[in-house]
């Protein structure tokens, strides 16, 4: 049984945001220092009792990065934070709690509230990289791995 | 199908007699309860009445009285606009009850069938397998893969084909007439009809998923009534619908994580299946706690081996352990075409899973030993899956694999007559087999491939393996299986060797599902215009009914037609659970 979830829709104000966020993204994505990482290098274990960070992921904690996925369908139109994944979500089979997520996902919390782009496209994330569990206060949301103060732009 | 509910709803009022909203009564008109088991009694007035304005009695008595325990008034339950009168956790012994709740003018009246089991038992051991959504097109298919097929006999039996009793098993839900595998698991493993999405309880107005009127499942029964050993294994995650049903209760069946506390309250001894993730506590990367419970420490604290492999798995047997706790995947479990042929999926993170039939036989090994019996259910849980995917092949070869583990319990149960096998869907979905296709007939169409009637020729896929799968069948014949139910999708009339098929993705506006363009240019691929409303992006369950097979003590009660609690009452009747 699959239930489908509720799902943003997207709005030409939207399709501007990502635009203004495309522009914010050139500039960080000049910065000189800012190291690439990609899903297939998070992790130096991956298995049923847990993951283990990489190396380098553990190095750049708190480091300006970018990383490479896909957008999930986002849980409200508008955010402060959407979900990175490996894959495109084309199935998301309840979409209906974090408990739907698949395991390796990133968090990516931006600098500003931001109206999304459509769900699935691939974009380029950049911002600080944060490891460890933590809550985000306002929607209980846990992540174990972060891009904070980020900007995306359309892969 | 909203129209037809509220159709339903309007007829139900009229025949309640006209009053625009009732009290509602928990157990339902018609539930059959087994005498002794414990459910949650609830009653709710519209309009928060004061308690002095309701009146409840159960055949004439005061409810307190018939149920031996106060009830507990709540004026304006919740704050919403409902009173409600409860008593948690009351039991009866056989009879039938006439329940009245009256508020002011308005009456509403419900029948409850408590039922006796008797004695002396008749079956030490229960084995139910549940077929998600294994539809009666899976059943062909995989006899045709498995078995062969000549001059229209075929070359062998299924060995759920094989049993000596048959019923058809009817599956709807209180809500409605399709339902979910939660809902459906839940009457199986308490024999009340519930809602979909939920878990061993009554949908009541309650706001909290785990505060519905609940009742007892028969895993609790078993342990706490019998010294019988309780197993449930999956390939799915295991707070999955199907083996949640046997702990949970709950309005929401994804609530993994109070599910996971549910398996621990009720320590079935053998618990194998995917979902790791909602046993680790939440500073550990990887977990989707939302506390800091350490589920697997928890577990391990309570005698259980853990095993996260089939090494590990058949290590734990081979050590005589009778407490596993088998978690083989962060996920769902492989399926038995990506295990065997194409090798997807999560194979290449997870290569060490066990399929259904090995854990079969591993659960068997560990809970045989006990001499008060065992309970298992095992389901072979992406049958279902692959068919909303629309992915047939997957699906008849995950049909084939849980053949292959009741042929590991009819061996198990021999001649002993002392064990119950049930094999049973959950649900049905629209799903056929309408010809084959051959590559060698003239045009390029996916339809132009077709042979229909005399044409549908058998299909040549390659030889058998020993474990009665073909070896291929990404062959120039195949089997044509349609499905009714579908999103915009395109269908390439062959089997997804690079992965489970993806029928539909999200379109430019984010909610409307639209053909995934990787299966739609393929040669011959047959673009198809949905059928489901525009937010699916899978097939769906059908309300057809499923076959159910059974032998041992008590098969001999499924005959003819059956609502799907009845197979509740019957593995209660074969243990003899009755009984206060």
């Amino acid at each position: 049984m699959r239930l489908m979830g509720p799902l943003s829709t997207i709005t030409r104000r939207g399709a501007v945001f990502g635009l203004a966020a495309a522009g914010l993204f050139d500039r960080a994505a000049r910065a000189a220092d800012t190291e690439t990482i990609a899903f297939d290098g998070l992790y130096k274990s991956f298995g049923v009792l847990g993951f283990e960070f990489s190396d380098r992921v553990t190095a750049l904690r708190g480091k300006e990065v970018r990383i490479t996925g896909y957008m999930a369908p986002p849980l409200k139109p508008e955010s402060h934070f959407f979900v990175l994944t490996r894959e495109p979500l084309a199935i998301c089979p309840f979409c209906q709690s974090d408990a739907d997520w698949p395991v390796d996902i990133v968090v990516v919390f931006m600098k500003n509230e931001t109206a999304m782009v459509s769900a699935g496209r691939k974009v380029i994330v950049a911002g600080r990289l944060e490891v460890g569990s933590a809550t985000d206060a306002e929607t209980g949301f846990i992540s174990q791995i972060r891009v904070t103060h980020a900007t995306f732009a359309l892969a | 199908m909203r129209a037809s509910c509220l159709l339903a709803a309007t007829l139900t009022t009229s025949l309640m007699g006209g009053s625009a909203i009732a009290q509602t009564i928990y157990p339902i008109d018609r539930a059959e309860i087994l005498e002794g088991s414990r459910f949650d009694f609830k009653v709710e007035f519209p309009n928060a009445p004061a308690s002095a304005d309701v009146n409840v009695t159960v055949n004439g008595k005061p409810a307190a009285e018939v149920l031996g325990r106060p009830t507990n008034f709540i004026q304006s339950e919740e704050g919403q606009k409902h009173s409600a009168l409860w008593l948690r956790g009351a039991s009866l012994p056989a009879g039938r009850y006439v329940v009245e709740a009256t508020q002011g003018g308005n009456k509403a009246v419900v029948n409850w069938d408590v039922f006796a089991t008797a004695q002396p038992r008749r079956a030490k051991n229960v084995i139910l397998f549940i077929g998600d959504g294994m539809t009666v097109a899976n059943r062909t298919a995989a006899r045709i893969l498995s078995k062969g097929w000549k001059e229209g006999k075929y070359d062998g039996e299924l060995a759920m084909d094989d049993m000596s009793n048959m019923a058809l098993i009817s599956t709807s839900g209180t809500d409605s007439i399709v339902t979910d595998s939660a809902n459906a698991a839940h009457a199986y493993t308490t024999g009340h009809k519930s809602c979909v999405n939920a878990l061993g309880v009554y949908c009541a107005k309650n706001a909290l998923t785990l505060d519905h009127p609940k009742v007892e499942t028969i895993a609790e029964l078993v342990k706490r009534k019998t010294g019988m050993a309780v197993g449930v294994v999956t390939n799915s995650e295991i707070e999955d619908a199907t083996p949640a049903s046997m702990v949970a209760h709950t309005r929401r069946r994804s609530d993994f994580n109070d599910i996971v506390e549910m398996f621990y309250a009720v320590k079935p001894d053998v618990i194998m299946g995917g979902g790791s993730p909602n046993f680790l506590s939440k500073t550990t990367p990887g977990s989707k706690r939302t506390d800091d419970q350490d589920f697997i420490a928890k577990f391990k604290e309570a005698g259980y081996t853990l095993a996260t492999s089939k090494a590990e798995m058949n290590a734990a047997v081979s050590g005589g352990s009778k407490k596993l706790l088998g978690l083989y995947n962060t996920g769902n479990i492989d399926g038995a075409f990506d295990l065997r042929l194409a090798k997807k999926g999560t194979i290449s993170k997870f290569p060490d899973q066990p399929d259904v039939v090995e854990q079969t036989k591993a659960a068997i090994e560990m809970l045989k030993g006990n001499p008060e019996g065992f309970l298992l259910m095992v389901e072979s849980a992406r049958i279902d899956k692959y068919s909303h995917s629309l992915d047939w092949e997957r699906s008849v070869f995950d049909t084939i694999m849980l053949d292959n583990a009741v042929k590991v319990a009819k061996d198990f149960a021999g001649d002993r007559n002392d064990t119950l096998i049930i094999v049973v869907p959950d649900h049905s979905h629209p799903m056929s087999i309408i010809g084959t296709y051959d590559d060698s007939r003239p045009g390029q169409l996916l339809r132009d491939k077709l042979g229909v009637y005399s044409e549908s020729l058998p299909p040549n896929y390659g030889p058998l393996d020993a474990e009665g799968y073909p070896t291929d069948v990404n062959t120039s014949r195949r089997l044509a299986v349609v499905y009714g139910s579908y999103p915009d999708t395109c269908d390439t009339g062959r089997p997804a060797m690079d992965g489970e098929r993806v029928p539909a993705v999200k379109g430019p506006d984010g909610k409307t599902n639209i053909a995934n363009e990787k299966d739609c240019s393929g040669p011959g691929a047959a673009r198809k215009t949905g059928n489901l409303p525009f937010d699916a992006n899978s097939g769906v369950h059908a309300a057809d009914d499923v076959i159910l097979t059974a032998m041992g003590p008590g098969a001999e009660r499924f005959r003819g037609h059956k609502p799907n609690t009845f197979v509740f009452r019957v593995m209660t009747e074969a243990l003899a659970l009755g009984g206060q």
